[in-house]
C-alpha cells in the first residue's frame, strides 16, 4: 500500500472536503473584505489599522490564512503530483511549500498580534 | 490491447483540441499556481500596510504607479478567474454540468462572466 506522506491529510476524501470548506471561508472573508473596501473609498492608515483591532477580525483572518494554507497545500501537492514523477524531487519540492506555509502562519500571526 | 499510459511529449499538445472544459479547467490550475507565488507578497502588503503610517503611504504611492496597478490587476485578474471557475468546481461536486452540453454551457458563462469582472476590475484601476 502507498501512503504519501506530504499530502495534508493522507486521505483523498478528506484532503478534497478539506479544500471545499477551505474554499467557503475564503470566500466569506474575501467578501467581508469587499464590503469593508466599498463601505471605505479612499481609506486612510487609521481607518484600515481600526480595521483589524476587533478581535473577532483578528481571528476571522488567521482561520482564513489557515484555510489558504490548506487549500493551497492540496492544490499545489495535486499540482506537483500531476506533474512531477520523480518521487524524490517531489518530496523535496513539497517540503520546501510546507515549511513556506509554516513560514506565512508564523507571519500572519505577527501582523495581527505582534 | 491497451498498452497502459504513452509519454506523448508536451510539444504534441498543440496537434489536439481540447474541450471548452478543459481550457476552464487548465486556467483554473493556472490561476491557483499564479495565487500560491502571489501569497507572500499580499502578506508584506499586509504587514507593511497595518505597521505604520509612513510604510501604509509608500504602499499606497507604490500601489497607485502603473506598475503596481498593472500587477494588482494581474493578481486580481487570476483571483476573479479562479473564484469563478471555483464556483463551477463546487457545483460540479454537486453533481451539476456532468453532461457533455451543459459543462460546455457552463464553461461559456465561466469564461463569459470571468472576463467581465476581469475588464470591469481593469478599468476601475485606471480609472
Amino acid at each position: 500500500m502507498v501512503t504519501n506522506s506530504t499530502s495534508l491529510t493522507h486521505n483523498g476524501i478528506k484532503d478534497w472536503l478539506i479544500q471545499r470548506v477551505s474554499a467557503v471561508i475564503l470566500a466569506a472573508y474575501i467578501v467581508l473584505l469587499l464590503c469593508l473596501m466599498v463601505a471605505h473609498p479612499n481609506i486612510d492608515y487609521a481607518t484600515w489599522s481600526a480595521l483589524f483591532q476587533p478581535l473577532w477580525m483578528k481571528c476571522f483572518t488567521l482561520l482564513a490564512m489557515l484555510s489558504l494554507i490548506a487549500h493551497a497545500w492540496v492544490g499545489v501537492w495535486t499540482v506537483l503530483t500531476d506533474y512531477l514523477h520523480c518521487a524524490y524531487a517531489r518530496a523535496v519540492l513539497m517540503i520546501v511549500f510546507i515549511l513556506a506555509f509554516l513560514f506565512y502562519l508564523a507571519w500572519i500571526i505577527e501582523i495581527l498580534w505582534g | 490491447m491497451s498498452q497502459g499510459p504513452r509519454n506523448i511529449g508536451i510539444g504534441s499538445l498543440i496537434h489536439y483540441r481540447f474541450p471548452l472544459p478543459a481550457i476552464v479547467s487548465i486556467l483554473h490550475r493556472i490561476s491557483g499556481i499564479l495565487l500560491f507565488i502571489f501569497i507572500p507578497f499580499l502578506l508584506f502588503i499586509l504587514s507593511r500596510s497595518l505597521h505604520s503610517q509612513q510604510g501604509f503611504m509608500q504602499l499606497k504611492a507604490c500601489l497607485n504607479s502603473v506598475w503596481g496597478k498593472s500587477v494588482c490587476w494581474i493578481f486580481l485578474a487570476a483571483f476573479i478567474y479562479h473564484f469563478i471557475a471555483g464556483i463551477k468546481h463546487l457545483l460540479l461536486d454537486i453533481g451539476l454540468f456532468e453532461t457533455q452540453r451543459s459543462a460546455r454551457v457552463a464553461s461559456i458563462i465561466v469564461l463569459c462572466v470571468a472576463v467581465i469582472l476581469i475588464v470591469l476590475t481593469g478599468v476601475w484601476l485606471i480609472w
